[in-house]
């Protein structure tokens, strides 16, 4: 184990890491989550939503036990290499309503960074509108963090504040487990889809062990799909990207053996052929996720090794989740709704309002 | 032994330790600077970043964190 370890902090952990989870995204695929659907953090953190009953979309409502197992997995990987340190009080509510706008961009796209690779990689050519937007809005972030933009400095938390986010992960286990049918009319409080994206699901030990093993990974090597891209850009470091490249490879590979590379534009699995919208979408959520300072799944694994600000973004997304639902701003295989442009216009300004807002001296 | 230059990365999110970082080593073109951070993954991208800018880098636990010691001569 200790020499696992220290492989992924070498230079090759984030391609390995990145390797892994292509591979397991289209394997997942293979197992019964969604077409090119295999691991998404977006949908996956709509899909727990909606089974919350936060938004009633009867078709995304699932607990997958993907998005707990990368909570537990970083948890523990932190936790046993001491590397467990809770903090917390970075601009926490701002972060809350980045991780908010983030998701209902990733909805109006319709899947997060680690989709969009994912599409692509399964031959879905609408993924390079919103890897393209995903670059554009990186790229404003980086002017932003070239101006001295900070969120402001966190502060070590006592111990257990670093143990919500690894605690909820195993409440909504426990949830998934016992399927608890205690709502009115006979169901809910969870809420599990019969047909759609949400009753697409891979075996839950699989989908949990999935989990576990990209969130051990993950934690150790840091793999970052946004700061990849920022690395490369502003620092030309490309450690981070050659998880990209490595997850692309291998999702990939794994569909071309599966059978499940099917290109083109038309039909193709959750997904909408708005090209600008699927551009903008991304646009917002790579702004996003740069103020925040790592895509989707790096939050998820930053609030399991105890860093509440990343916690707060995850809960900003749960939320985000709900809304894109509630108030028909997530598009679907027919395209972008008009609410959902008007939504990802004002999260715009608000990101880019932050971006101006937030610089601080730190000489 | 020119003058120790510190640099109080404590709490900040990525990538703005490396970020700090660099605009202090842009301004000197040797010496002695420190960098204190407090996570490991700040820890390893300072030391990255430095280490490939031509820096020898130290590793040391300080207090709760880290602090990573950058030495050109």
């Amino acid at each position: 184990m200790k020499g696992f370890n220290k492989l992924l902090m070498s230079r090759l952990g984030p391609a390995i890491t990145g390797g892994v989870v292509g591979a397991l995204a289209s394997l997942l695929v293979f197992f019964g989550n969604p077409g090119n659907m295999g691991i998404c953090v977006a949908c996956f953190t709509r899909d727990i939503a909606g089974a919350l009953g936060l938004h009633r979309a009867g078709v995304v409502q699932y607990l997958r036990p993907e998005i707990p197992g990368f909570i537990l997995g970083s948890f523990l990987a932190a936790f046993l290499a001491k590397e467990y340190r809770p903090r917390s009080g970075s601009s926490p509510i701002v972060r809350f309503f980045l991780g908010f706008f983030a998701m209902i961009g990733a909805l109006v796209f319709l899947g997060c960074p680690w989709r969009a690779y994912a599409r692509l990689a399964g031959g879905d050519w609408n993924a390079l509108a919103g890897i393209g937007g995903l670059v554009v809005g990186v790229g404003i972030g980086i002017v932003f963090l070239w101006q001295g933009f900070s969120l402001g400095k966190a502060d070590k938390s006592p111990k257990w504040a670093g143990a919500m986010m690894p605690l909820s992960a195993l409440a909504l286990l426990a949830l998934l487990f016992f399927r608890p049918l205690f709502g009115a009319e006979g169901t809910g409080p969870v809420f599990f889809s019969a047909s759609g994206p949400g009753a697409a699901v891979a075996p839950v030990a699989i989908a949990l062990a999935a989990g576990l093993l990209i969130g051990w990974m993950a934690q150790k090597s840091r793999f970052c799909t946004v700061g990849a891209i920022r690395d490369l850009i502003m620092l030309k470091d490309a450690h981070l990207f050659n998880g990209v490249a490595a997850f692309l490879i291998a999702a990939f590979a794994v569909n071309l053996v599966l059978g499940q590379f099917k290109p083109g534009f038309e039909s193709q699995p959750v997904a909408h052929t708005n090209q600008l919208w699927n551009f903008l979408g991304m646009v917002l959520s790579g702004l996003a996720f740069t103020l925040a300072g790592g895509c989707p799944g790096r939050q998820f694994i930053m609030s399991g090794e105890g860093d509440g600000d990343a916690g707060i973004f995850v809960l900003g997304m749960l939320v985000g989740a709900g809304f894109a639902h509630n108030f028909s701003l997530a598009s679907s295989p027919a395209g972008a709704t008009s609410f959902g442009m008007t939504a990802t216009l004002i999260g715009m300004v608000f990101c880019l309002a932050v971006g101006f807002l937030f610089r601080i001296k730190m000489d | 032994m020119a003058d120790t230059v510190t640099v109080d990365a404590r709490g900040l999110s990525c990538p703005q330790p490396v970020l700090e970082t660099k605009k202090v080593l842009e301004k000197l073109t040797a010496g002695r600077v420190e960098v204190l951070v407090d996570t490991v993954t700040s820890r390893e991208n300072v030391a990255r970043f430095a280490g490939s800018r031509g820096w020898k880098v130290e590793k040391e636990e300080r207090g709760d964190g880290f602090c990573v010691v950058l030495l050109k001569s």
